[in-house]
């Protein structure tokens, strides 16, 4: 194994190759300049050695032709890397409509994943081939950052945000995932292993056992309830909050006139520093939950949050003005 | 043992000049002469480069297995934070600027000092006191922060002290604004009669360039420690998000200095450069203006592409867009100098001596450097490569590639100058070729191995990553021989070195105009400047190419 080092790792997500042609694209051009420059310092090195002790050199000043022609062909060259690996990223920071979301926590120093069903796991992470998988990360302490070679992505994992990544594994086989994001003592060793497996084997292995795990939904359903969210925000929008069906996905219109959409980051912020964002026609009355709710329990919430997308919207009293396709 | 050729008897030291003007401790402690400060400066950096070294060579030992060979993870956590603040911010970020800067602005442009003599004193003393608080830190408990300082790590979590750390970086950026602001009242007020922008040379652009950065970057910085120092010791909240702070804000603030004092390493380098090629080529350099544009072009654009760092913290898209677009746009007037270096050589008389083996060694190893600095830029290869080996490797290629070589290559060339004396050119020669190859066998695999996957700061690795690490550590011992070497021989021929004379190689520059080493206070008289720089052929004076001049060694100035 060692002795065979690929320049390239594994490819295994739709990333992959895009990722990697750009490095082909990139080298390609680096290696023709660093060559030209090579070959003419060489060249000139040799060529115009010093003959004689006194000798002087030609005294050239300057050209204006070839300074424009140095300035643009770079130029142009940057634009297109540029643009090219502008396309990659907007497609990599954009995720598909219909993903399979899974939770992803950081913690010094260790990864904690909760599958849609509820299915936990530590430091390994399972997913189906050929699905838009998403992960939804946050982290409990420092800044860690979820990495996959073979995947090509890359993901910081920031306290008080929720960040996001998607990909689509194309290759069936087992992957080592990195923390990539120094974070303390045991940074190097908060790693560990993603399985890839066929559709049929993933959901033979999802349902295969809960171990007691509670579904993120059910988790979420409780917690709405025992911390009294439910009080207010009532389903058939005639709470003195509004109802939150069809909420996620969709565009909600805030007290200022702006619109936002509904999307993980907007319901952990709404919870968490409730009076940021005022939907319109409602008084700032929520009380903040900063501190009161684990990263856990935020992400069960939103578990149950997203599962009301599907729920009737009520003619008034809704948060959402136009819910999002489901 | 040396190759140079023997000098004619005539070359003597000057009776009297600034480093046997005055004797004593307190005439050194106390001297407001800028080449006694520049002095002071060169010992103590290169005591800091020193304790850097020690900990790399630890860290390259310690990655030798992939389970890690030599340190427990709390200490190669140390190890590699405390290399990188004494090397960044104590040894890189003045070593041109106060060493050589110091030493040379004065004299390039015919001045008996800087603006304010007193101040640069100051500015020293300043950077001891802030280079104490941090080997405090190193010696109780030592730093585990990475030199980044990145929130709430550094703020909250981490056990280590980092508060001295923080307070020493602190008040050595005063150091580095009063020196800033010195050059750039010196170079803007005292230059001779006949000394105008234009016949500036190449190196004195850049370090008016770097100045700047000084003085508008370096606040940031310290403001921005600060309020992590304060987090830590006072539990507010800037940047602990449970104290509803905001951990992105520190880097915004973080890197709005540290990108641009990636340039502030780089451009005295390039400057140095841009001095030795058209020596060791004898002709004018190509494109004169574009060089000097070109530099401050670097320090202003170098302003507005910070949240490069950033591109996977969840910043906008659009925020990512335009920082990666101005990445690209800097990138630019570098390759405009790498360009009009290499021409320059064109029809030129280029010999082999020490300096200019660095100069070409630099434009490889930047070359490179930059390059791969495109990739980071690109934000679809960033999302793989970011905070992986790849950006070792970069940043290395051009900081220790590229600064470093310019740093040395620069002292050899201002050795004669600055002590009188040669140092043996046949060991000097070969020190430069152990440098180049030590370098890029300690470097390159890291591009590999930060493609592969590798992962930055890590004390143990998958064994698949162990054949390229112990290349780099092999690469490593040749580099340590490599800096070794020219401290030695350095030393060795203050003492016993043949004597130099006023301008050995010969250059156009004002500062070979005057003894070696020059008079406390530079010239006998104001020069006055009639010549445009880097010119040959209207220099009767240098004794080249003339028939009545001597055949074995350049003749004296005119004096
Ligand atoms: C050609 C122009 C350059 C471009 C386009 C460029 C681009 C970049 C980018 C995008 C990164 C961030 C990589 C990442 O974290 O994923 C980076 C990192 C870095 N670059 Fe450059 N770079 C250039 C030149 C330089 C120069 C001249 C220096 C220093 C003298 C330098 C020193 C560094 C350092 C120190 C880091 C890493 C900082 C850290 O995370 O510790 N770069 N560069
Ligand atoms: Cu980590
Ligand atoms: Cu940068």
């Amino acid at each position: 194994m060692q002795s065979q080092l690929p320049f390239y790792p594994d490819q295994a997500s739709n990333f992959a190759p895009s990722v990697d042609s750009l490095m082909t694209f990139l080298i390609l051009v680096s290696v023709f300049f660093s060559l030209a420059i090579t070959a003419a310092i060489v060249i000139f090195f040799f060529k115009f050695h010093r003959k004689s002790k006194n000798e002087i050199g030609v005294p050239i000043h300057g050209d204006m032709r070839l300074e424009v022609l140095w300035i643009v062909v770079p130029a142009i060259l940057s634009l297109a890397m540029f643009g090219w690996g502008a396309a990659v990223y907007v497609d990599f920071r954009h995720a598909p409509l219909d993903t399979l979301d899974i939770y992803v926590v950081g913690k010094q120093w260790m990864w904690k994943v909760q599958q849609p069903n509820g299915r936990r796991e530590i430091n390994e992470l399972h997913v189906p081939v050929g699905r838009d998988v998403k992960l939804v990360l946050a982290s409990e302490d420092v800044i860690h950052d979820f990495f996959v070679p073979a995947f090509r992505v890359k993901m910081d994992v920031v306290p008080g945000h929720y960040n996001t990544m998607w990909f689509r594994p194309t290759k069936a086989g087992h992957y080592e995932f990195f923390c990539s994001q120094y974070c303390g003592t045991n940074h190097a060793v908060m790693g560990g292993w993603v399985t890839v497996m066929e559709p049929s084997e993933y959901a033979a292995w999802l349902s295969g056992s809960t171990g007691g795990d509670a579904n993120p939904v059910t988790t979420g359903e409780k917690l709405f309830a025992e911390k009294a969210c439910s009080t207010c925000h009532l389903s058939n929008g005639t709470g003195r909050a509004p109802s939150l069906n069809g909420v996620y996905g969709g565009t909600v219109r805030l007290a200022d006139g702006s619109t936002v959409t509904a999307d993980e980051a907007y319901i952990r912020e709404s919870i968490l520093l409730s009076n940021a964002k005022i939907v319109a026609g409602y008084q700032p009355l929520m009380p903040s939950f900063q501190g009161q709710l684990t990263e856990e329990d935020i992400m069960s919430l939103t578990a149950y949050i997203k599962s009301l997308q599907s729920q009737p919207v009520p003619a008034t009293g809704a948060g959402v003005i136009a819910p999002g396709k489901k | 043992m040396s190759t140079t050729p023997p000098k004619p008897p005539g070359y003597q030291l000057p009776e009297e000049h600034y480093l046997n003007a005055t004797y004593g401790i307190r005439s050194w402690l106390l001297t407001t002469d800028h080449k006694r400060i520049a002095l002071l400066y060169l010992a103590s950096v290169t005591f800091f480069f020193f304790i850097g070294g020690i900990f790399a060579t630890m860290i390259r030992i310690h990655l030798l297995t992939p389970a890690g060979y030599l340190v427990t993870p709390e200490t190669y956590n140390k190890l590699f934070t405390m290399h990188g603040v004494a090397m960044i911010f104590f040894f890189l970020i003045p070593s041109i600027p106060a060493v050589l800067g110091n030493f040379l602005i004065p004299l390039m442009i015919g001045a008996k000092d800087v603006a304010f003599p007193k101040l640069n004193l100051l500015s020293w003393y300043i950077y001891i006191t802030g280079g104490c608080f941090v080997l405090y830190s190193f010696a109780t408990g030592g730093l585990d922060t990475g030199w980044t300082f990145y929130t709430p790590l550094s703020s909250v979590y981490s056990n280590s002290a980092v508060t001295p750390a923080v307070i020493g970086i602190f008040i050595n950026g005063f150091s580095s604004i009063l020196t800033g602001l010195n050059f750039v009242v010196t170079i803007h007020t005292m230059r001779a009669p006949g000394m105008t922008w234009f016949r500036l040379p190449l190196f004195v652009w850049a370090q008016y360039s770097t100045s700047i950065i000084f003085i508008l970057g370096t606040p940031v910085i310290a403001i921005t420690l600060l309020l992590a120092g304060l987090e830590r010791m006072f539990h507010l909240g800037f940047f602990n998000p449970a104290l509803g702070g905001d951990p992105i804000l520190f880097q915004h603030l973080f890197w709005f200095y540290s990108h641009p004092a990636v340039y502030i390493m780089i451009l005295p380098a390039m400057g140095v450069i841009s001095e030795i090629i058209p020596t060791f080529a004898r002709k004018p350099i190509f494109g004169y203006t574009f060089i000097a544009a070109s530099s401050i072009a670097i320090a202003v654009i170098g302003f507005f592409v910070w949240a490069h760092h950033m591109f996977l913290t969840g910043e906008s898209t659009y925020a990512a867009l335009a920082f990666s677009l101005l990445s690209y746009l800097v990138a630019i007037p570098s390759a405009v100098k790498v360009f009009n270096w290499t021409s320059t050589l064109y029809k030129g008389s280029i010999s082999y001596d020490t300096p200019m083996l660095y100069a070409l060694g630099f434009i490889g190893l930047f070359l490179i450097g930059g390059l791969t600095g495109l990739f980071l830029a690109c934000l679809g290869l960033d999302i793989h490569i970011h905070d992986t080996y790849f950006v070792v490797a970069h940043f290395h290629y051009i900081m220790v590639g590229g600064a470093v070589m310019g740093y040395v290559g620069g002292l050899h060339f201002w050795w004669p100058k600055i002590t009188g004396k040669l140092y043996p050119e046949f060991l000097a020669r070969l020190a430069a070729v152990i440098l180049f190859v030590g370098f890029n066998l300690t470097f390159f695999p890291q591009f590999i191995l930060g493609y592969l996957g590798m992962p930055r700061r890590y004390h143990n690795y998958p064994p698949e990553f162990q054949v390229l690490n112990v290349m780099s550590t092999a690469g490593a011992s040749i580099l340590a021989l490599g800096y070794l070497l020219p401290m030695i021989y350095l030393t060795w021929s203050m003492r016993y070195g043949k004597v130099a004379g006023r301008n050995p190689w010969p250059a156009t520059g004002l500062e070979w105009t005057t003894a070696s080493p020059p008079l406390t206070e530079n010239f006998d008289v104001t020069p006055v400047v009639d010549w445009e720089p880097y010119d040959y052929k209207n220099r009767p004076d240098l004794g080249l190419q003339t028939p009545t001049a001597p055949t074995l060694a350049p003749a004296h100035g005119d004096d």
